[in-house]
């Protein structure tokens, strides 16, 4: 349609685009410059070229950062879409146990992470804790599931997919509800069994669907900071010191902006490498992303 | 036959299983806030209190001020809810219905915006605030997030399958656009925006990263920093208080999860 006056589009836009310039490109221009600056928040910020990208690969903290935080989305995701598919396929079925069990599950999904984390640092505490007393009474040993630098990392994962396996099955669900009822009883009637039906029927109609999860669960998982933060502080180690936990470190603790900066702009440029990958994702389903 | 109905009970065996897993750490949360400290210390896994007290919840409201915590708290996810549908509404239609010079790239914009979340911005973002002067300002907390690519995106979608018709009617009537956006195209659009809202909500009520990095100070301090805080002084950590703040911070969600959960899951699931 045509605008009433040339001007309204631009006026209706305004708002929205004076917002995004400011809070979004000015900040994104202002990080790159001051990645290439020295700056202690109190002496004259200096150019130091990119020697804080230099910095931080010395040593290979960088990759080592790079590498935990991969690892950890890795656990996330195929944790949280491995429960979120088999729960989505079990609780779609009538009746109130099951909209019970949806409820349930889903429910972390709007709890704080903050509440969640604190509840499982609790759970997990090795001696007072709830998870320790079941591992005493089946005779498990001790497991210091945030103190053992082996285990922390793992730990730390498990708890982000009890938080958003609940969203996993939820949107496999609307998937799921998505596909023709009679596709299903036509395999029926050709003698297919439940798990044939499945792989041959649902799981085609139901990979664009996992393709988005995935991607929504992956860039979730890479941000992960407040778990960090409340339940290991980045520790035993460095084990959970994961890429946003790193920035804020940089800022925060060693009061370099300059490092900070270059971690953000590294952090900027994996993120976006894996959203290129989300938009093939939502390409793959027919059409723009919705 | 015989096999389908064994079939549903195992069904309904791993279901009840599987909310176990979800409900059980919440019901530990509440017990364990309901315990005496005397038996947090001597016989911490005893799963029921053996004298009930609700001396943990005094202790979380003698520590943090929660009202006025819940109160910034409920205020900021508010204002950022209402903000982005204000702000959406009029971006969106202009990007849907208006044809003009520059849309493509104003659409590029806002998609791109979809790929930068404020943990690359937020190190600039607070200079440039502590520069004007606004951090540990409400401000802070919610100015960043007034417009949302996500929301201008969804707003957009919807707009593109309202009739072009309707909107000419309108005009013909004598409609402004301000009117035509918010009171003609705005209730059409109830579900995406209510969905929308309760996402967006939802979201910024339990957040804890942008708080945290754009507050120093108690000036506007929102709950879950305040139930953060109860963890950390001293060593000897006061799971029962912890646990209590936790019941305190969750309960207003959990509210209306259970009242709204139907939008949530549409504003969700939606968006795939």
């Amino acid at each position: 349609m045509r605008p009433r006056a040339p001007a309204h589009p631009w006026l209706m836009l305004a708002p929205t685009l004076l917002a995004f310039g400011l809070f979004v490109f000015l900040p994104l221009a202002l990080t790159a410059r001051a990645s290439l600056q020295s700056w202690d928040m109190l002496t004259e910020p200096e150019w130091v070229g990119a020697a804080n990208y230099g910095a931080l690969m010395e040593g290979g903290e960088l990759w080592r950062v790079l590498g935990r935080t991969l690892g950890f989305s890795v656990i996330v995701v195929v944790g949280a879409m491995s429960f979120g598919l088999g729960l989505a396929v079990l609780v779609d079925r009538p009746g109130r146990v099951f909209a019970f069990v949806r409820g349930s599950v889903f429910s972390a999904y709007v709890v704080s992470w903050v509440a969640v984390a604190l509840l499982w640092v609790w759970l997990l505490d090795p001696d007072a804790g709830a998870v320790a007393a079941i591992f005493r009474a089946v005779g498990l040993p001790r497991v210091g599931f945030l103190t053992d630098p082996r285990a922390a990392l793992v730990t730390v994962a498990c708890v982000a997919v009890w938080k958003i396996t609940g969203y996993a099955m939820i949107v496999f669900l609307a998937g799921l509800r998505a596909i023709p009822a009679s596709l299903r009883e036509a395999a029926a009637l050709d003698g297919a069994s439940g798990w044939q039906t499945f792989r041959h029927v649902v799981w085609p109609m139901l990979r664009p669907t996992a393709a988005f999860v995935a991607t929504t669960s992956l860039i979730t998982s890479f941000q992960a900071f407040d778990v960090v933060r409340i339940m290991t502080q980045g520790g035993p180690a460095r084990a959970t010191t994961l890429f946003v936990y790193a920035i804020y470190e940089q800022i925060f603790l060693n009061l370099s902006v300059g490092k900070a900066s270059a971690l953000a702009v590294v952090f900027f440029v994996v993120l976006s490498l894996l959203a290129a990958l989300q938009l093939r994702a939502w390409r793959s389903r027919g059409g723009e992303p919705a | 036959m015989i096999g389908s109905r064994a079939k549903a009970r195992v069904a309904m065996a791993l279901g009840l299983v599987a909310a176990a897993v979800w409900v059980l750490p919440y019901a530990w949360m509440t017990l364990t806030s309901l315990k005496p400290l005397s038996e947090i210390t001597q016989d911490p896994t005893a799963p029921l209190p053996r004298a009930p007290t609700l001396d943990a919840y005094r202790e979380v409201f003698g520590t943090i001020p929660v009202f006025r915590y819940l109160g910034v708290t409920l205020l900021m996810a508010l204002s950022i809810g209402v903000l982005q549908i204000v702000l959406a509404l009029p971006a969106g239609y202009a990007l849907a219905k208006l044809r003009f010079v520059g849309r493509k790239t104003a659409f590029g914009l806002v998609v791109a915006c979809l790929l930068v979340p404020p943990q690359v911005t937020f190190v600039s973002v607070f200079f440039m605030f502590s520069r004007v002067g606004l951090v540990n300002t409400f401000a802070a907390l919610v100015v960043p997030f007034a417009a949302s690519a996500f929301g201008t995106f969804l707003v957009r979608q919807a707009l593109v399958a309202v009739p072009d018709e309707l909107i000419e009617a309108a005009r013909l009537d004598g409609a402004s656009e301000p009117v035509i956006v918010y009171r003609i195209l705005a209730p059409l659009l109830t579900p995406t925006l209510v969905g929308m809202f309760l996402v967006s909500f939802v979201f910024h009520y339990s957040d804890y990263f942008w708080p945290l990095v754009m507050t120093t100070d108690d000036t506007v301090r929102t709950l879950p920093l305040g139930v953060a805080l109860l963890k950390e002084p001293g060593s000897g950590v006061r799971w029962h208080v912890v646990m209590a703040g936790n019941v305190i911070l969750s309960a207003p969600v959990l509210a209306l999860f259970a009242v709204a959960q139907r939008h949530l899951v549409r504003g969700l699931a939606g968006r795939a």
